[in-house]
């Protein structure tokens, strides 16, 4: 697949391009798109061609800064998704007609299936930092505590966690452990754009709140990033579960409330 | 490259924008990013708690083969450190923190540099590289 792709690099840039333009109509150019386009195609050959190891990091770097762009310009999360995913439309239509192709192909479009979805994460990083770059305005967001299941509750936390905001998000998840007698609370920090000795602290300090009225406590939305950082920094959170998402915070609440969640029939 | 102040909470939030900002903008990876406003946010918020406010310079720099860099330097004029090697000690706290900021500061960052004094403030000078 790799040497089919660097062999016809012109035709299926070229139409990876028309797809993604008619996309995104009037706001770019069809030279630009072809420019952006090329260099992750190349990196893409270089992956799949297990060349060398570094092609794997630098078409993640490039898709995120490329995502990234797309925040800042106002494109939305589809547009940017689709930059990616136009990729197989535009190699299926070349080797549709090779029929030994078809495995391979299938292997690359599990590939850009993952790198359209690594778009929405980048996206989602920019427009994070948009949102913080507002944050003094953010500090005064109310703090919703919401009820997950029966004895499970969660507080999505989102933007700048300082000492007044983390004293008001103790005392509402307490009230509320207390009110609906739950015994779960998951603090989600997916939206917390910078964990640092401060934030560990509160979350350190709520967790044992938690835990001393009988309830168990989990931290979710630890993204990579913010999880090599927190490690370098030398913080470490114990015997406090900690998940990279809220689905798996709630599976654990769930595992450990003694149930399951299966498919019907 | 002007000098920020640092006098409140909101002002270690700004110093915070302005370094991702800077740090976006010169090709350092997200979690190089990261790191380098988590070292910014321990360090802008230890020169307003323990040096009683000051200010922060953020820069962008080339290595000698031409690299890419984000330069900080923060400075106040407050009581200074009297044990350096103290205060870089993982979990030593004058206060009440958890005293991972200086110590972890240094390890989130490639170049740092303390200048102390007690009695003449002190200067924290950090570098993050590109890669
Ligand atoms: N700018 C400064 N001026 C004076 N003393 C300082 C300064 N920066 C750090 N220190 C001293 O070094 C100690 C260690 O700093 P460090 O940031 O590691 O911990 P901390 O600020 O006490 O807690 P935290 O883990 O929340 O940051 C501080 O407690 C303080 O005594
Ligand atoms: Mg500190």
């Amino acid at each position: 697949m790799a040497d089919y792709l660097r062999d016809h690099h012109d035709k299926i840039v070229g139409r990876w391009s028309e797809l993604v333009l008619a996309q995104v109509r009037g706001r770019t150019s069809l030279d630009e798109v072809r420019r952006e386009l090329a260099d992750l195609y190349s990196l893409i050959v270089r992956v799949l061609s297990d060349a060398d190891d570094h092609a794997a990091g630098e078409l993640r770097a490039a898709l995120d800064e490329l995502s990234r762009s797309r925040a800042r310009d106002g494109y939305t999360p589809r547009e940017t998704a689709i930059g990616m995913l136009a990729l197989k439309e535009a190699v299926y239509e070349f080797v549709a007609d090779t029929a030994e192709l078809v495995p391979e192909f299938l292997v690359l479009s599990r590939m850009i299936d993952d790198l359209g979805l690594r778009t929405f994460e980048a996206y989602s990083a920019a427009r994070e930092q948009i949102i913080s770059d507002q944050s003094t305005s953010m500090l005064e967001l109310s703090t919703p505590v919401v009820r997950l299941w029966e004895g499970i509750i969660a507080v999505p936390l989102v933007g700048t966690l300082d000492s007044a905001r983390a004293q008001l998000v103790m005392e509402k998840l307490l009230d509320e452990l207390v009110a609906t007698s739950a015994d779960h609370a998951v603090i989600d920090i997916t939206g917390v754009p910078t964990v640092d000795t401060e934030v560990a602290q509160h979350l350190l300090k709520t967790a044992a709140a938690v835990r001393l009225l009988g309830a168990e406590c989990t931290i979710s939305g630890i993204r990579p990033q913010v999880a090599q950082t927190i490690v370098s920094l030398g913080i470490e959170f114990g015997d406090i579960a900690t998940k990279a998402n809220l689905a798996d915070a709630l599976a654990l609440a769930l595992r450990q409330a003694g149930m399951k969640v299966v498919p019907v029939a | 490259m002007n000098a920020v102040p640092i006098r409140s909470g909101d002002d270690v939030v700004r110093v915070r924008q302005l370094v991702r900002t800077a740090a976006a903008e010169n090709g350092l990876s997200l979690v190089d990013q990261t790191k380098l406003v988590t070292a910014a946010s321990e360090l802008a918020r230890n020169t307003l708690v323990h040096g009683g406010g000051g200010t922060a310079t953020v820069e962008v720099v080339k290595s000698p083969i031409g690299r890419p860099g984000v330069k900080l330097s923060f400075n106040d004029e407050g009581p200074g450190i009297a044990d350096i090697d103290l205060a870089l000690t993982d979990g030593w706290t004058s206060g009440s923190g958890l005293g991972l900021g200086l110590s972890g500061a240094r390890r989130l960052v490639d170049e740092f540099e303390l200048n102390s004094k007690p009695g003449a403030g002190t200067s924290v000078v950090v570098v993050k590289w590109s890669r």
